[in-house]
C-alpha cells in the first residue's frame, strides 16, 4: 500500500510536469487554430527549434539557463513572424488540404535542416547546478528541475490567463475568436492581431520545447513523433481557449505517465482510444468555442 | 481545385488512357533490372489511387490512410507467417475483407466529424494500429518486422521468382483492376455525388443526397484498395515492417498524390512514378537533402501549382493552343 501510494505520487508529479510542457507547447496552436482556423501541423517545428536554440546557447554561446530560455522564446517568435508573413498568410483562405500539405512540407524541411546542422543524435541538456539535484518535500525527494517546470508552468498559466481575460489585447483576441467578421467590422485589425498571436503562440512553443528538452528529447524526428500529442491536447481541449488545452494537457500528461508506468505493454494505445471516444462524444473538444 | 473527369465527361476510355498500361508492359521488357522498383511503383500507384478517391474526390482529408495500407500488409503477412496460408489470392481476399470491415467500422464513426476533429481521428486510428503492431510482437514481429512469409505460385502456375517478374505482373494486373473499378466509380452518378459533397457538403444534404452513406461507401472502397496495395507489398517483399503504418508513410503518400495532381485519376499515376524514381536516384546518396527537397517541393506546389504536374501540363497545353490560334 505504502509502495502504491509512493508510485501514485511519483506518477502524478511526473505527469503534471509533462502536462505543463505539453500545455506550454500546445496552447499557441489552440489559439491560432481557433483564431484563423489554420491546420498548422508544423507547430512542433517551433518547439523543436526552441530546444535546439536552448542547447546551442547553453553549450556554444555560454549563456546562463534563464537567458537561454528567453533567447529560445524570442528567436522562435521572431522566426515565426517571418514564416507567417511570407508563407502562412498566403494560405488562410486555402482549403484544409493545402494547409495540411504545406505544413507537412515545413516539417520535412525542418527535420532535414535539423539533421544537417545537428546530426541525428538527441541533444544532451546541461542543466545548471542548482536544478540538477533533488528537492525534499514532506520526506519525499523530487527532481528539482521538474519542480521548477511545474512552478514555471503555473506562473505562465496565470500570466496567460491574465493577459487574455484582463487586458485589451486579450479582449481583442477573444472577440476575434468568437466572430472574426464582427471583430473586423468594429475596427480590430485582425491581421495584425493574428500576427501577434501567432508570434506569441510560436514563441511559447519554442519556450516549451526548450523547457522540456530534458523530458521530450530534442532530435530531428521531434515534429513528426510528438505531433499526435500536441494535436490531441488541442483537439481534446477545444479550439480557441486557454482553459481547454490546460485541462487536456494535464490529463494527458498524467494519463500517459500512468500508462507507461503501470501498463507499459499497452504503450500509448489507451490514450488514443480515450481520445477517439472523447472526440466522438464531443467533436469540438471539452471546452471548444467553435465547432 | 479544378476537377477533371466528372459525370458530364465522356466515360469512354480514351486512347491516351491506354498509355500508362503500354508503358507498364514495355517497362517489363525494356528495364528488367528495375522490376522490383517497378513493382513498388505500381503498388504505390494503387495506394495513391485509393487516397485520391477519398481526398481528391470525396474531400475527406485524412492523415491516417496508412492504417489501411498497413492493415492489408499485416493481414496478408500474418495469414502466411502465422497460419501457413500461402495462397496469394486468399491472402489478397483476407486483406480486402479486413480492410473493408475496418473501413466500415471506423468510417461509420469518424466521418460524422469534420475539420480538425476528423484529421485528429484519422491520425489516432493509424497511431493505434501502429501501437498494436509495435507491441503485439508475438503476432506481428514488432519492431523487427514480420518475416517468414511464404507466397505460393499464383494459380499454382507462376512462382514468385528472385527477379520479381511474377510480382511485377501481379501488381500490374491488380492495379489494372483497381484502376478500372475506380474509374467506373468516378464516372458514375456516385462519383458525381462525391464531387458534389466535396464542393458543397451542405447543399448536397439539402438536395436530398444521402451524404453520410455516400462518404462511408467511398471511404470503405478506398480502404479496400489501400489494403490490396498493402497486401501486394507483403507478397512482393515477403516481409512487413512497422513503417507501413507510420505517419510518415501517410505523409509521403500525400506528397506523391499532390505532386501528380489531386482529384484526377492520373495524378495518382504520375506522382508515385516521379517521386519514387527520384527517391531511388537521390534518397540514398543525400538523405538530408532529399527530405529538404521534398519539403521545399511540397511548399512550392501548395503555393504555386496546387493541381500538381498534370495541372501544369494542362496549363501549358492551354497556353500553346491559345498561341496557335
Amino acid at each position: 500500500m505504502q509502495e502504491f501510494l509512493a508510485s501514485l505520487v511519483s506518477v502524478a508529479f511526473h505527469g503534471v510536469a509533462y502536462g505543463m510542457i505539453l500545455y506550454v507547447i500546445s496552447v499557441g496552436l489552440s489559439v491560432t487554430m481557433g483564431l484563423m482556423g489554420f491546420a498548422n501541423l508544423a507547430h512542433g517545428v517551433f518547439a523543436m527549434a526552441g530546444g535546439y536554440i536552448l542547447t546551442t546557447s547553453l553549450d556554444h554561446w555560454g549563456l546562463p539557463f534563464p537567458a537561454a530560455l528567453a533567447v529560445a522564446f524570442v528567436l522562435v517568435a521572431a522566426g515565426s513572424v517571418v514564416l507567417e508573413r511570407l508563407l502562412y498568410a498566403r494560405l488562410y483562405a486555402a482549403g484544409e488540404l493545402a494547409q495540411v500539405l504545406f505544413t507537412i512540407g515545413l516539417i520535412f524541411m525542418a527535420t532535414a535542416i535539423a539533421r544537417l546542422i545537428y546530426g541525428t543524435l538527441q541533444q544532451p541538456v546541461h542543466l545548471p547546478e542548482g536544478m540538477k539535484g533533488q528537492f525534499d518535500l514532506l520526506g519525499r525527494d523530487f527532481p528539482a528541475y521538474r519542480v521548477f517546470i511545474i512552478l514555471f508552468g503555473a506562473a505562465l498559466v496565470a500570466g496567460l490567463w491574465f493577459g487574455v481575460e484582463r487586458t485589451r489585447f486579450g479582449a481583442m483576441v477573444r472577440a476575434a475568436v468568437d466572430n472574426r467578421a464582427m471583430a473586423q467590422s468594429i475596427g480590430i485589425d485582425t491581421q495584425k492581431l493574428f500576427m501577434a498571436t501567432f508570434a506569441l503562440g510560436s514563441g511559447l512553443a519554442g519556450l516549451g520545447g526548450a523547457l522540456g528538452a530534458e523530458i521530450i528529447a530534442i532530435q530531428p524526428s521531434y515534429p513528426f513523433e510528438h505531433l499526435v500529442y500536441f494535436l490531441i491536447v488541442v483537439a481534446v481541449g477545444g479550439l480557441g481557449t486557454l482553459r481547454g488545452p490546460f485541462v487536456a494537457a494535464l490529463v494527458i500528461g498524467i494519463a500517459d505517465t500512468a500508462c507507461k508506468y503501470w501498463v507499459p505493454q499497452f504503450g500509448a494505445f489507451l490514450i488514443y482510444v480515450a481520445t477517439i471516444l472523447l472526440l466522438l462524444w464531443r467533436p469540438a473538444g471539452l471546452f471548444g468555442r467553435t465547432a | 481545385m479544378r476537377h477533371n473527369g466528372s459525370y458530364s465527361a465522356s466515360p469512354r476510355i480514351g486512347l491516351l488512357e491506354w498509355l500508362p498500361w503500354a508503358i507498364g508492359v514495355a517497362a517489363f521488357f525494356l528495364m528488367p533490372e528495375y522490376l522490383s522498383l517497378g513493382a513498388r511503383i505500381l503498388i504505390f500507384i494503387l495506394y495513391a489511387l485509393s487516397l485520391d478517391l477519398v481526398v481528391g474526390y470525396a474531400g475527406i482529408v485524412t492523415l491516417g490512410h496508412s492504417a489501411f495500407f498497413g492493415l492489408g500488409a499485416y493481414a496478408a503477412g500474418i495469414l502466411s507467417a502465422r497460419f501457413g496460408v500461402a495462397d496469394p489470392a486468399l491472402q489478397l481476399l483476407v486483406a480486402m475483407t479486413a480492410c473493408a470491415l475496418m473501413g466500415l467500422a471506423t468510417g461509420a464513426v469518424i466521418l460524422r466529424t469534420r475539420g480538425l476533429t476528423l484529421l485528429m481521428l484519422t491520425l489516432a486510428i493509424a497511431s493505434i494500429l501502429l501501437e498494436v503492431a509495435n507491441k503485439a510482437t508475438s503476432i506481428t514481429g514488432g519492431a523487427d518486422g514480420l518475416s517468414g512469409i511464404v507466397v505460393a505460385p499464383i494459380l499454382g502456375l507462376f512462382r514468385f521468382d528472385l527477379f520479381g517478374k511474377t510480382a511485377y505482373w501481379l501488381c500490374l494486373a491488380v492495379l489494372f483492376v483497381g484502376w478500372w473499378v475506380t474509374r467506373r466509380l468516378i464516372y458514375s452518378p456516385f462519383g458525381a455525388s462525391l464531387v458534389g459533397i466535396r464542393e458543397n457538403h451542405v447543399r448536397m444534404v439539402a438536395i436530398g443526397s444521402p451524404v453520410p452513406r455516400r462518404l462511408l461507401t467511398a471511404y470503405t472502397i478506398s480502404a479496400v484498395l489501400a489494403g490490396v496495395a498493402g497486401a501486394l507489398l507483403t507478397q512482393t517483399n515477403q516481409f512487413v515492417g512497422l513503417n507501413v503504418l507510420s505517419f510518415e508513410s501517410s505523409g509521403e503518400l500525400l506528397v506523391m498524390l499532390i505532386l501528380g495532381g489531386v482529384g484526377r485519376i492520373y495524378g495518382a499515376f504520375i506522382g508515385p512514378v516521379v517521386y519514387m524514381i527520384a527517391q531511388d536516384m537521390l534518397a540514398k546518396q543525400f538523405p538530408e537533402y532529399w527530405s529538404l527537397g521534398i519539403g521545399l517541393l511540397l511548399v512550392i506546389i501548395v503555393l504555386f501549382a496546387r493541381d500538381g504536374i498534370l495541372g501544369i501540363i494542362d496549363r501549358l497545353v492551354a497556353l500553346t493552343r491559345k498561341e496557335a490560334r
